[in-house]
């Protein structure tokens, strides 16, 4: 098979499933159990250290 | 003894500029020699100057590197200016085709300073605010100081001379007459190296960052950096005729190289004009709002849906071409689809101002920044709905474009830069706060009012072009030649100037506001700035 042909009916088929399956795939993600809690931390973010970068000490696991 | 290899370095790239500046071809690349050849010899003789004096004792730096970003912001307001006056004087050269000036014929007409415009507007003003702006936000949201210690320096003024390069090689005629890729291959080369020294430090920020998490404007900075940098080199695979001389011959030909083109230029939308503007969103709007942004998981979703479908939409600027009806209509369905994330990343912005809409009423700076969010809704409604190929067939290739492009060029990006430089700016210089509120209310006035003055104008002449283009009499011969739509626009191409003299105006405003931030207001007191370093918690 040619290639144009071969990338065309790769893309028509497994690239466009796996794509619409990893999409699918972060919005069920990001409604997962206990994701408001990580997320309004992390949308917190812009509130914290402003001024000066974190100590090592203050790291957040 | 890392000086001894620069000198090498240098003293070669002097070396070749010389040979280059003798053998050029064409006036663009010869000027462009010498300037190589006096930057590359100036740094040589500042380095010799420098090597084997005691050097004094390395201090680890710990706090962010804000000298870079402070440049950025005198750039971007700089360029800012420059592009809005080209911009207003090339809006009166189409009103009054005298202002094409015979003695700079060839130089200063329409056709040499429309690229110079666009480029100076989208790159030099956009993305200096883009990179300053990514700057300024990655290290806070990093809780970590720039990667790569002076590779910074390097990225800013690497992107400066790409800029110079780029505006002088227009003038004197160097352009592969491709839109928002006009530079040539000498050029395209050297932003090539500039952009991956800026992924490098914006990524290796990323990497050393204290917060676990990435937050939300650091992805749409980064899905920037990364697809600018695909879609530049793409687009702008060609061939040198010369190694002196400017012109280049492109890899692709006929329908492919325009399909490319337009892949790169709408997501050159997509990508500098939307994505990084929407990290400058997610950062400055909840700090100037004083609350986070409204939902963390709709800003997840609006990142992967609005980066999943932005690159299929380019096709819908060639509908009627020899492109296969096929991919313009993937190209319209997909800018069709485009309309969910941009509202939805429209609407996250705006509520995030739930609970605070009394600020609109006492603060001019987030009174623009959700004008901003408003242009960006609306100029995303016009897009798809222009891409639609029966509306196309009126709307393309007329006024219509430019009002649109307008629309959300000064709306969107122009406001929401506006917006982050009042933010900025008492933050870089350590002011108590901006030194007049009322002149930012005048700018955001002005501006407002040239913005609808400009995009009133262009729909009025976009749509009465377009129809006296395709009126048909009984025997069905054309009613209307090209110069009978030429004379009737005049009055709104003089409208359309006044709105750029606005715009200029409140942009202007805008610059000495800044200017007497820095110079007169006060400076944050100590112990209060102590109290800002410590933590949230």
């Amino acid at each position: 098979m040619e290639t144009y042909s071969l990338l065309r009916q790769f893309a028509d088929s497994w690239m466009l499933l796996a794509l619409f399956a990893f999409f699918i795939g972060i919005i069920i993600w990001v409604f997962r159990p206990g994701a408001s809690k990580t997320y309004s931390d992390t949308a917190d973010i812009p509130f914290r250290h402003e001024d000066k970068p974190a100590e090592d000490k203050e790291a957040r696991t | 003894m890392t000086n001894y290899f620069k000198l090498i370095a240098l003293g070669l790239v002097t070396l070749f500029a010389m040979i280059a500046a003798n053998y050029a071809r064409d006036a663009a690349y010869m000027v462009h020699a010498i300037i190589i050849m006096l930057l590359a010899g100036g740094l040589f003789l500042w380095t010799l100057r420098n090597t084997d004096e005691p050097v004094p004792a390395a201090v680890l730096q710990t706090d962010y590197m804000d000298g870079v970003v402070r440049y950025g912001v005198i750039a971007t307001c700089f360029w800012g200016v420059v592009g809005f006056l080209v911009g207003t004087f090339i809006a009166f050269q189409l009103a009054f085709p005298a202002l094409n000036f015979d003695w700079a014929d060839g130089y200063a007409n329409f056709g040499r300073l429309r690229p110079l415009h666009t480029s100076a507007v989208i790159f030099a003003f956009g993305g200096n605010a883009l990179i300053a702006t990514s700057f300024y936000v990655v290290q806070r949201t990093s809780a970590a100081r720039l990667w790569g210690g002076n590779l910074a320096w390097y990225v800013f003024w690497g992107y400066q001379l790409f800029i110079v390069l780029a505006a002088t090689g227009y003038l004197l005629g160097a352009t592969q007459s491709k839109e928002y890729a006009e530079p040539e291959w000498h050029v395209d080369l050297l932003l090539t190296v500039v952009w991956l020294a800026y992924l490098a430090v914006f990524l290796g920020t990323i990497i050393k960052r204290k917060e676990p998490h990435i937050y939300v404007a650091n992805w749409f900075y980064l899905s920037f950096i990364v697809t600018v940098a695909m879609l530049h080199v793409f687009n702008n695979l060609s061939i040198p005729v010369s190694l002196f001389g400017s012109k280049s011959v492109q890899v692709f030909s006929g329908v492919q190289d325009a399909m490319t083109q337009w892949w790169y230029g709408h997501n050159a939308v997509g990508f500098f004009l939307t994505a990084g503007f929407l990290g400058m969103m997610y950062y400055f709007v909840p700090k100037q709002a004083g609350r986070p942004v409204y939902s963390y998981k709709l800003s997840i979703i609006h990142f992967w849906a609005l980066i999943f479908i932005y690159i299929w939409a380019g096709p819908h600027h060639l509908h009627y071409t020899a492109l296969p009806d096929w991919a313009s209509t993937l190209g319209m369905v997909f800018s069709i689809v485009l309309w969910m994330p941009s509202w939805g990343g429209m609407i996250n912005g705006l509520m995030t101002l739930s609970g605070a809409w009394d600020k609109l009423r006492t603060d001019p700076v987030i009174r623009m920044m959700v004008i901003s969010i408003g242009f960006y809704g609306m100029s995303t409604f016009e897009g798809p709905m222009m891409s639609i190929r029966a509306v196309n067939s009126l709307s393309h290739y007329t006024d219509w474009t430019i009002g649109h492009v307008h629309s959300g060029a000064l709306g969107w990006n122009g406001m929401i830069t506006f917006g982050a430089l009042y933010f900025l700016v008492p933050k870089l210089w350590n002011r108590e706060r901006l030194y007049s509120l009322s002149l930012v209310s005048w700018h955001f006035w002005l501006a407002t009012i040239g913005i609808v003055l400009y995009a009133a104008s262009m729909w009025v002449t976009g749509i009465m072009e377009g129809l006296m283009w395709r009126e048909v009499d009984a025997n069905g011969f054309l009613v209307n030649a090209f110069a009978d739509t030429v004379a009737a626009k005049f009055p709104m191409y003089v409208v359309r100037g006044l709105g750029g003299v606005m715009f200029l105006a409140g942009a202007l405003i805008m610059v000495y506001n800044l200017w007497m931030t820095v110079k007169r207001s006060p400076a944050v007191e100590a112990d209060i700035a102590a109290s800002h370093a410590t933590p949230a918690e």
